[in-house]
């Protein structure tokens, strides 16, 4: 793979995944400080 | 009063928003337009999409069923009595969708067992269309509009389609809805990133993944490519055809809306950037093994899936039933999941209407798409499929998101009091972004789509059928969600009227 395609790559997984990832660690932290 | 029905949990709800915005699309969409359209460098646009189109016309939708706590044409006509047909007409275009998506996900239960022992042979495209659809034109010599008669390797797992799909909604919202998706959701995911791994340690899986993610930055220039970036998301995320509206009106009154579209929304991208991964390794090997360019093979749709795939599985190296078996398995479940979803719609907007229980709803509601759908299960439905699908979408939905956009944006002015409603009750507030991505960016962007999509249609007919058969199958079913939208707006409330139907006391749960 190129150089770019291995950096689009990152950037999607990061972006989409790490967004993901991110709202369901805010969902789990504020349901845990609500309890 | 008897009180409407609530999810179990939080968990509960994000899961069914998530099994209906996962659907067919995903897999065998996204990753044919994303490498169409500029492959990793539509990482751009796609995301400019979600954040200023996808995810804000999530939280408006959830924040509607939320407050106003009823189907699609309870809420719109609580928000405003003139603005009934908008739901109703929501809840008639996810009639239509039902009545076809339900075919399409037979098909993958035929395939699933086809895969057993790859059934298909080596020529899956004419098995496709002259042994298993045995299509009108084909078989018969018949031409494009003539039904034939019923397909019994498509009507029979029909049959088991709608069984199980009613079945779970004759349960009703906690003990089917949710229970199905608890069990569907892991299910599909699990089997679709076995299908992932193995996709990416096959040989010439780099040759994909390169054609997939290689930035052609010269695209982004390109307005079609916004368009397709905007349609992409808008498709995909089962907005505006009265999905999320309804499941938000399950929600307890304590419940955070923002956090749960965007939870919601990065699902949906999660699996299409999975799917990506998955569908262009698998191109990758394919091409390697023929020793053909990616182009050639890259494709979308029931192209993608009951030709291509069929192919790819005939060279894997080992446990081809296996892998065919895991493929045509989660298409299943995307599909099911989603079905439940649309059929949910008009079940709850009858329920809510005439004031009849569930179960009358479900046989009515359900019972009547199913026997619709039957018209799909013909030598000549492929046909009838392909033409109601590509204009239910492009004139029904789209056209319903910007009128319903257009609606609360511009006409009832609702945007500040929706927002006060989801940020008073949600940890993740939205800010004046929100109101500027619906009130200008959404209504900007569909109302171009739709006008290029007029456009395009008026001067080329569909792939080329007749005039005479788009006009019923195509332009005709658009125009009678409209006028059924109306009709059924235009009729009484049950006994319990606007008022009197769906709101609940029960706070519930929200964990």
């Amino acid at each position: 793979m190129s150089g770019s395609a291995i950096v689009m790559m990152i950037v999607g997984i990061i972006v989409i995944w790490g967004g993901l990832a991110a709202s369901i660690w805010n969902a789990v932290k504020v349901t845990k400080q609500n309890k | 009063m008897e009180g409407r029905e609530q999810w179990g949990t939080r968990a509960g709800f994000i899961l069914a928003a998530v099994g209906s915005a996962v659907g067919l699309g995903n897999i065998w969409r996204f990753p044919y337009v994303a490498y169409d359209n500029g492959g990793g460098a539509f990482f751009i646009p796609y995301l400019f999409a979600l954040l200023t189109a996808g995810i804000p016309l999530l939280i408006m939708e959830f924040t509607i069923g939320h407050k106003y706590r009823g189907s699609a044409p309870l809420s719109y006509a609580r928000m405003h009595k003139k603005a009934e047909w908008i739901g109703w007409w929501q809840v008639a275009i996810a009639f239509v969708i039902s009545t076809y998506y339900s075919v399409i996900i037979a098909w993958a239960m035929a395939y699933t067992y086809f895969s057993v022992n790859l059934q298909w042979g080596g020529d899956s495209g004419g098995f496709l269309m002259e042994k298993y659809l045995q299509r009108v034109d084909i078989v018969n010599g018949a031409a494009i509009g003539s039904v034939g008669s019923i397909v019994p390797g498509v009507f029979i797992p029909l049959v088991l389609v709608w069984i199980i799909a009613l079945g779970i909604l004759f349960k009703g919202v906690k003990e089917g809805i949710e229970r199905a998706n608890r069990i569907f959701i892991p299910a599909l995911l699990i089997m679709f990133l076995m299908i992932v791994i193995r996709a990416l340690t096959l040989e010439g899986a780099a040759l994909g993944l390169e054609a997939f993610f290689k930035p052609d930055w010269g695209k982004i220039a390109s307005p079609g490519v916004w368009v397709a970036a905007y349609g992409q998301i808008f498709f995909s995320l089962s907005i505006a055809f009265a999905i999320m509206i309804t499941y938000s009106s399950y929600l307890p009154k304590k419940a955070d809306i923002n956090n749960n579209a965007f939870i919601a929304a990065f699902s949906n991208s999660s699996v299409e950037l999975l799917a990506g991964f998955g569908v262009f390794a698998a191109l990758g090997f394919m091409a390697k093994q023929a020793n053909i360019p990616i182009e050639e093979v890259a494709t979308a749709g029931i192209g993608l899936a009951f030709v291509v795939f069929p192919e790819i599985l005939n060279s894997f190296p080992g446990f081809n039933g296996l892998f065919g078996i895991l493929f045509f398995g989660s298409l299943v479940f995307a599909g099911l999941t989603s079905l439940i979803s649309i059929v949910e719609t008009f079940i709850a907007a009858v329920q809510d209407k005439f004031n009849v229980s569930r179960t009358k709803a479900v046989i009515l509601g359900g019972g009547l798409s199913a026997l619709v759908s039957i018209l799909y299960a013909t030598q000549g439905g492929l046909f009838f499929l392909d033409a109601v699908d590509y204009f239910i979408n492009n004139f029904g939905v789209a056209l319903a998101g910007l009128v319903s956009v257009v609606t609360v944006a511009w006409f009832l002015k609702y945007l500040k009091p929706f927002q006060d409603h989801a940020n008073q009750i949600s940890d993740l507030r939205t800010g004046s972004w929100w109101r500027f991505c619906l009130g200008v960016v959404t209504p900007a962007v569909l109302g171009y789509m739709f006008v290029l999509n007029l456009v395009d249609n008026l001067t080329n007919n569909y792939e080329d059928y007749p005039t005479s058969f788009l006009i019923y199958s195509g332009w005709g079913v658009v125009v009678a969600t409209i006028i059924i939208g109306f009709i059924l707006a235009s009729l009484k409330w049950g006994a319990k009227g606007l008022d009197g139907t769906g709101n609940s006391d029960n706070k519930g749960v929200d964990e």
